[in-house]
């Protein structure tokens, strides 16, 4: 089976931290960072980037679009 | 592999609509409007329809929808959105015309707009955003709050005896012959995206194809006057919104519904 590893970009000053790309991503990979942004929300970060699939559930459910999905087959 | 060698303009996947503008948007931390906004421009812009959509905003948490979606817009007064769509299609034939309305908005005050341009079967899209409570204002309730659900004028829970029963308009609107497509769904998990965004694809289908009005309802949550964290506000919504608002079409004419409307031949 072919691996497909994929990787997220937050826009960390778009993030309201609403934290729902968090319950959505299906690998565990977006976590709340500790940090806050200049508008004072948690914004969400990778935590755990090797495990991405690039499967995009984060970015669909994301209200503010703030994050880019890619993907890459190895 | 390095992150840097994945973050690559020939690797994406997904990044936002063009007809999305760069302002930040100025609803509360995980509001459904964010989505639904969204999955409007993704649809206009998959259907190449950007030069000839306008749409018609509430009055509403969504106010000022023109600020994010680049299309045309004309604002209406509370409630009025469906008879101010019903002027510009029949003067713009030629044009696809949406509504873009809340539960405060359609099901309150609006209720004679909307029942009757969907009984005159305007050939209209209808975007019907029902979180059960009056977001802008403050959480007041609504004609479509649940029984028992604590809103700022229902402290102790809404009563049927002093309140009255929450209202189901989609199923009212479902029975007017003038209406090919009703649908309620919702965008909480992303298979129901991907599911609402295929129902808004055939609303505005229906339009293109002059068929009568489609009518979307989307039950969304509402979580800062709920109370509630975005994540337990969707949790609340399944446990509670879909049991009443069950999720699924109620009408779709493309499929021989008797009760489905055909345009009348000049």
């Amino acid at each position: 089976m072919a691996k497909v590893i994929g990787a997220v970009v937050v826009d960390n000053e778009e993030c309201k931290g609403c934290g729902l790309c968090v319950v959505a991503c299906p690998q565990d990979v977006l976590s709340q960072n500790k940090q806050v942004n200049s508008r004072g929300y948690h914004y969400s970060f990778m935590k755990n980037p090797e495990a991405c699939i690039g499967c995009s559930n984060c970015a669909t459910v994301c209200p503010d679009t703030c994050i880019t999905v890619y993907r890459v087959k190895l | 592999m390095e992150l840097k060698d994945i973050i690559n303009p020939n690797n994406l996947v997904y990044e936002k609509p063009k007809l999305l503008t760069e302002n930040t948007m100025h609803y509360c931390p995980g509001c459904s409007h964010g989505v639904i906004h969204r999955l409007l421009a993704e649809v206009i812009e998959d259907m190449g329809i950007q030069d000839k959509t306008i749409g018609v905003s509430p009055v509403g948490c969504a106010v000022f929808a023109y600020n994010y979606i680049e299309i045309d817009w004309q604002e209406a007064a509370h409630g009025r959105a469906p008879a101010v769509a019903t002027g510009i299609v029949r003067t713009n034939p030629d044009k696809v015309v949406f509504t873009y309305q809340g539960d405060g908005d359609l099901a309150s005050i609006g209720t004679a707009e909307i029942m009757h341009a969907c009984n005159r079967g305007e050939n209209m899209v209808v975007i019907f955003v029902n979180n059960g409570i009056y977001g802008m204002t403050g959480g007041q309730m609504a004609p479509t709050t649940l029984l028992g659900q604590i809103t700022a004028t229902t402290p102790n829970g809404r009563d049927a005896g002093r309140n009255g029963y929450p209202l189901r308009i989609t199923e009212l609107i479902a029975q007017l012959p003038g209406t090919s497509y009703v649908t309620r769904q919702s965008v909480h998990t992303p298979a129901t995206i991907r599911k609402c965004k295929k129902a808004i694809t055939k609303a505005f289908q229906a339009a293109i194809d002059k068929k009568g009005t489609s009518f979307v309802e989307i039950v969304s949550t509402c979580n800062m006057n709920w109370k509630m964290t975005p994540v337990k506000a969707n949790e609340w919504m399944v446990e509670n919104m879909f049991p009443f608002y069950v999720p699924g079409d109620l009408k779709d004419s493309s499929k021989n519904d008797p009760e489905s409307y055909t345009p009348l031949k000049n």
